[in-house]
């Protein structure tokens, strides 16, 4: 326990600052009034769904809750199931053999549900395209209000994709 | 040394590994394999590919990894037989892979092994195979019937626990089926291929340049291990060796894989013990490994940066000074928590005797890898003779016999130190050499094959030339296709709470196997 307290002092609190909003990742404005997001953005759970990426957009998520980004400091949280979630946060080119266990967990979310999308396959279907076993983007599966870029997105870019989907949208 | 199987002629395969190739009929396909399962081999990968177009039929590929190096059976399928000698009774590992081979190509195991669709699911009808030629990758057909038939436990109170494909964590996307008496697992069933997204069929659309990006998105946490496997595959075929600065650019990278993926999985298992501390902790040092990398290499993960022919990123003196630094650094902070983590009695309840897969059990299934050192298996290709540029480095390998999730902490601590003092051996002593050896075109059938120890086990990747400079046929294999039905055992008689922990100690890729 000593070493544990030690180790623990050792390592201070090294949590950065999270970034701001950035509108350029919106797909959709004006779904949500400010009054729910206002809420949202105060205690907002997400459910992470890998409908058939590389794993690598899943390693960024991961590291979203190392001590540095400390997500859950600003009280975003991941839940276990998609009736607990505000939020789907999807990975991938949707695989075919995804696409209905994806759709099912779309439906599961209790409204207002938001939708971002992790990952140039997410926006895309980056590399992988659409072809006889992939649909492509993640919203041609489901709606998205945010997609944020990137082979992977480092993890302030994801931070900054959920901060905008839960921010209002400027006029 | 050239590898004796009984009347089969080995026509050695130019590369960076001992390889060779050898087409055979029937009898001699099993009596090969029949020969290599007895002296000790192993089965790699097997897959097939459609030759109607040159007249010679489907052809079903084995590839064994004997003492000498590696050898490739290439079985052509005469007329519209589609049949081939099973080879699960010799290789337990075979069953998944005859099934995927028979879901993309048509081709059927005569044998007495399981024979249940594995990737197709609904998303393509049954009769129509993507790998055939004639098959456009833009296809598209409605959502069929994904009806699959779970192998059912009989008996008084045993009931199913079915999980997924969507997992409770940020997971890949996969089903687990347990049958289960209270808390006991008595069975559990796999079914993968959840995420199979067309990458063989895609590489057919691609350069041979070009596939190498691909590649190196077959599976994220491993993506320098498959680049390298790749571009080792296509410089074997087209006679380029990279330099020796090169090689030892991609160890280093290989290197930085290794224990990024060792530290993460130990926070992890951390985590699953509830000991957030190693979490935090853990993931803090990976972190800054992933900085680190960023800063060194321009890339978290280290993404497109090994190329054929050599890498696209170098080291300055600067550079190195601060890596090596950081190896030292993190030495000293992984003593801690291995201290830790070694006397901590919650931790130890949970890992000592859990998931435990026994020396002769992982022999049968014919693990790779991590899983396989920790199961008393020491196998570790960076080991092989001759491997540049291991064969300087000298990598020792760590291992343990008890099999269990322990052990396979145990493991990954050994790794990650031997890691880092790879890299600070690579670092002080860099090379000099040209980055990048230009590939030249390599010839209409030309066939490679690149063979790497990622973190997880050994990533191969077979690859064929086409016309014009673009990919024939590329199959690349990961290291869980062997260690994913190893799991099915390991949990046997453990509670159903502990199978995350159980599963995390193995922590297989999902996206590597469903393709």
């Amino acid at each position: 326990m000593q070493k544990i307290l030690f180790q623990i002092a050792r390592t201070g609190i090294i949590s950065e600052r999270p970034p701001a909003a950035d509108e350029s990742l919106r797909q959709v404005s004006g779904r949500l009034n400010d009054e729910v997001l206002k809420l949202l953005g105060r205690a907002l759970a997400i459910r992470h769904v890998d409908a058939g990426s590389c794993n690598g957009c899943e390693l960024e998520i991961h590291a979203l809750n190392n001590p540095y980004y400390n997500l859950e400091g600003l009280g975003i949280k991941f839940v276990a199931s998609p009736r607990h979630a505000d939020m789907l946060l999807v990975t991938g080119p949707v695989s075919r053999n995804m696409e209905t266990a994806l759709k099912r967990t779309y439906d599961a979310t209790p409204e207002p549900k938001l939708v971002v999308a992790i990952g140039d396959c997410g926006c895309d279907g980056g590399i992988f395209g659409e072809n006889y076993a992939s649909r492509g983007r993640v919203a041609n599966v489901i709606p998205v209000d945010v997609a944020v870029p990137g082979c992977p997105p480092e993890p302030a870019a994801i931070i900054q994709a959920i901060l905008t989907a839960v921010s209002a949208a400027r006029p | 040394m050239t590898p004796v199987l009984p009347a089969i002629q080995l026509l050695p395969l130019a590369g960076a590994v001992p390889a060779w190739r050898a087409e055979v009929d029937a009898p001699r396909w099993r009596a090969g394999c029949e020969a290599a399962a007895g002296a000790g081999g192993r089965l790699a990968a097997l897959w097939a590919s459609d030759e109607r177009d040159r007249g010679q039929g489907f052809c079903v590929r084995a590839l064994l990894v004997l003492y000498e190096g590696l050898v490739c059976l290439e079985l052509h399928l005469a007329d519209a037989t589609q049949t081939y000698p099973d080879l699960s009774d010799l290789f337990a590992c075979a069953t998944r892979m005859q099934r995927a081979a028979h879901d993309l190509v048509g081709v059927i195991p005569q044998g007495n092994s399981d024979r249940r669709k594995w990737l197709r699911h609904g998303a393509w009808p049954e009769g129509v195979f993507p790998l055939h030629r004639d098959f456009a990758l833009a296809s598209s057909f409605a959502p069929g019937d994904d009806h699959y038939p779970f192998v059912r436990v009989e008996g008084e109170g045993v009931h199913e626990i079915p999980v997924g494909p969507v997992h409770a964590g940020t997971i890949e996307p996969g089903h687990f089926r347990f049958s289960i008496v209270g808390e006991k697992v008595l069975r559990l069933e796999e079914r993968l291929g959840y995420k199979h997204k067309g990458i063989e069929k895609r590489f057919e659309s691609m350069t041979l340049e070009d596939g190498a990006r691909l590649a190196g998105r077959v599976s994220g946490d491993s993506t320098v291990a498959y680049a390298w496997a790749y571009a080792m595959a296509l410089e074997g075929m087209a006679g380029v060796r990279p330099s020796a600065r090169a090689l030892h650019l991609r160890a280093l990278l290989l290197e930085r894989e290794r224990v990024a993926n060792h530290l993460g999985d130990l926070g992890y298992l951390g985590n699953d013990c509830a000991l957030t501390f190693g979490f935090t902790q853990f993931w803090r040092m990976k972190e800054d490994v992933l900085r680190s990398n960023a800063r060194a290499f321009g890339h978290r993960y280290l993404m497109d940066r090994v190329v054929p022919g050599g890498v696209a990123c170098d080291v300055d003196s600067a550079s190195a000074q601060a890596m090596i630094a950081e190896a030292l650094r993190l030495k000293d902070e992984l003593r801690t928590l291995r201290s830790i983590y070694y006397n901590h009695a919650g931790l130890q309840d949970r890992c000592i005797t859990t998931g435990r897969l026994l020396p002769l059990t992982a022999a049968r299934l014919g693990i790779v890898g991590l899983a396989a050192r920790a199961s008393g298996h020491a196998i570790d290709a960076r080991v092989h003779p001759g491997f540049a540029p291991y064969d300087e480095l000298q990598p020792r390998i760590a291992s343990h016999r008890n099999g269990d999730v322990a052990a396979r902490i145990v493991v990954r601590f050994e790794e990650a130190f031997e890691s880092l003092r790879l890299q600070r051996l690579i670092l002080e002593h860099l090379p000099q050499g040209a980055l990048r050896t230009p590939v030249g075109e390599a010839a209409e059938g030309a066939f490679g094959i690149g063979w790497i120890e990622g973190w997880r086990g050994e990533v191969l990747v077979a690859l064929e030339a086409g016309r014009g400079g673009r990919v024939r046929r590329c199959h690349p294999h990961d290291p869980s296709w062997q260690n994913w039905p190893a799991l099915e055992h390991a949990v046997i008689g453990n509670i159903v709470p502990d199978f995350p922990l159980i599963n995390k100690s193995f922590n297989l890729s999902y996206a590597g196997a469903d393709l």
